[in-house]
């Protein structure tokens, strides 16, 4: 099997955001960026079917050079190789699904693995958009996955309930929470993974389609109330639930 | 030349979503603005009598695609009637609920109809002419205003967002359009769906929601926040730590690497209110935080506070709502 997995550098789950200078994106001053955290549940599960059936696994980031720290984790969990597709402007999901799309045309895999959306933008498209751009299938929010005599079986979490969906190869799966427990990088995996080369392509030209206007951050929550201590304080609540809020 | 907009209604079962009518509703809204027509779209098996209701929420018109191979969801297959009714209807924006099936499927048919999406908007306007969207980023640590440019401009709505208001009693004139589903149309079927909630709410659709952290000291103690979900009518919700604890289940997980959440009533027990769990609920309408700690975060977000121990205040809250709501 040659396998592709899709992984971005993005912000971590502690930062606080602050409006860049631009107006449009974030300010990078401070902010500890990492792997998305769904793509690693893609990148441990490219690894567990290449323990089981063979084949390769390649790492692909699409962006500047600071996403080659995100490559070098992919490596050091165990990836065979790592190509970034290099680009340093402001891509929307569909100018950066083209630009994997492009690459992924000529290297044929047989499974492309992402995460299911990455935690900054929130768009969960790159997937199917990808899917789309190479004429093959592809299943979101995947839980469950195996791969048998080139049929493929997945398990997609939908509102209360899974769906269990059967596709044909090749396929793009967008890994969600629960697919796996990504493994840490072994000591030995991140010291080859040094020494491993990231390939550098410039990726396919493509125009963003969803222009930003402006960011900006939500309105500030005012702090409520504290209505009391204790199990004292539950009567008024309930009162100003009902009352006040009008929500019950 | 006058645009129309597409809005597709989904059925599951053959019943419409309750947000597919709070979709149609904004549709109908945005077209009146523009100066366009609205025509809804319904894919599934034997679901006339079920498009009908569309009416109620501002679609005159609604196009149904009847077809046994498509009573289940199938990405490939509701991509290929989507895109083709899309091209037949001549449209140039497309309106879905941002549910499980919207989002898997709005960038299937932008790759297809050489469109692109704005997902998960939470407000739409019309300025000069153009949808300007704003979408949550960062799990809803900050917000975008977007425009879509492209030839087909797709938008898939956050559920719980918009109102659907009440129903008008009108009636959706019914147009069956026939699409060929064959070979590569279905290379994903859905085979089976198995229940995950054993018949409760999803936090995603629920307009109340009660989620329990750290604060509840044992997974043996969540049955509080279950019993107390169950007298609300409630979904119940959990902060990530006690999902990476194995306590819970992670479809419950709400925050920036689980679900981002607006509910009417989010109610917050023993959470402390992380940062990530924070972007993924304070847009809920009023939040009720009951916490040992009274400088936890939680507070800074609360509308509504109890400082004390969540495992002795629940079981009083579950008392006191049981009988103010007569239950």
């Amino acid at each position: 099997m040659k396998i592709a997995v899709c992984v971005s550098h993005v912000p971590d789950t502690e930062t606080k955001v602050k409006v860049g200078s631009d107006g449009k994106t974030i300010d990078p001053s401070g902010v500890n960026y990492v792997v998305n955290p769904y793509d690693e549940f893609a990148v441990e599960e490219a690894l567990k079917i290449r323990e089981k059936d063979g084949g390769e696994v390649v790492a692909l980031s699409l962006g500047g050079d600071a996403n080659k720290e995100t490559l070098r984790k992919a490596l050091a969990m165990g990836a065979d190789k790592a190509v970034l597709l290099k680009d340093d402007s402001e891509r929307d999901s569909f100018a950066v699904a083209k630009g994997i799309a492009e690459y992924l045309k000529s290297y044929e895999p047989d499974l492309v693995l992402v995460g299911k959306q990455s935690i900054d933008y929130d768009n969960l498209q790159v997937g199917g958009l990808v899917a789309e751009f190479l004429g093959i299938p592809s299943v979101s929010v995947a839980v469950k996955l195996e791969i048998a005599d080139g049929k493929l079986k997945a398990e997609r979490e939908i509102e209360g309930a899974h769906e269990h969906v059967e596709a044909s190869l090749p396929c793009v799966i967008a890994a969600q929470r629960g697919l796996n427990d990504p493994r840490y990088p072994s000591l030995k995996g991140i010291m080859q993974a040094k020494k491993k080369p990231i390939e550098e392509v410039d990726a396919a030209k493509a125009e963003s389609r969803v222009k930003v206007l402006g960011m900006k951050k939500p309105p500030e929550k005012q702090p409520g109330k504290i209505v009391g201590e204790g199990v004292d304080a539950v009567p008024e609540l309930v009162r100003l639930l009902r009352e006040e809020a009008k929500v019950i | 030349m006058s645009v129309t907009i597409l809005a597709i209604a989904e059925q599951r079962n053959g019943e419409i979503k309750k947000t597919s009518f709070e979709t149609i509703r904004k549709a109908r809204e945005i077209a009146d603005e523009l100066g366009g027509s609205l025509k809804a779209l319904v894919i599934g098996n034997t679901i006339n009598d079920a498009a009908k209701e569309l009416g109620n929420y501002g679609a005159e018109q609604v196009v149904v695609v009847n077809d046994e191979k498509l009573t289940h969801y199938s990405t490939t297959g509701y991509t290929k009637v989507v895109s083709e009714i899309v091209k037949k209807e001549n449209t140039g924006i497309l309106f879905l609920s941002a549910t499980a099936l919207g989002k898997d499927l709005a960038p299937c048919v932008a790759a297809r109809v050489d469109g692109a999406v704005a997902a998960d908007c939470t407000e739409l306007k019309v300025d000069d002419g153009d949808i300007v969207a704003t979408r949550p980023v960062f799990a809803g640590k900050a917000l975008i205003d977007v425009k879509v440019e492209a030839p087909v401009k797709i938008f898939t709505l956050r559920p719980n967002v918009f109102a659907a208001g009440e129903p008008s009693g009108s009636e959706a004139s019914i147009e069956e359009q026939s699409v060929d589903i064959s070979g590569d149309d279905l290379k994903t079927k859905v085979t089976e769906i198995t229940e995950t909630s054993k018949g409760k709410l999803d936090v995603t659709e629920a307009d109340i929601i009660v989620s329990g952290g750290r604060g509840l000291k044992s997974p043996d103690n969540f049955y509080l926040v279950e019993e107390l979900a169950d007298v609300l009518g409630a979904a119940v919700g959990a902060s990530r730590a006690v999902v990476d604890a194995g306590w819970r289940p992670h479809d419950e997980q709400v925050g920036q690497t689980g679900k981002t959440v607006s509910p009417a009533l989010y109610i917050a027990l023993g959470i402390s209110g992380a940062v990530q769990h924070l972007a993924g609920m304070s847009s809920s309408k009023y939040i009720v935080a009951v916490n040992k700690d009274k400088d936890a975060p939680i507070f800074q977000v609360a509308d509504y506070g109890i400082v004390g121990d969540a495992l002795e205040v629940v079981p009083a809250l579950k008392e006191e709502l049981t009988k103010a709501l007569g239950k």
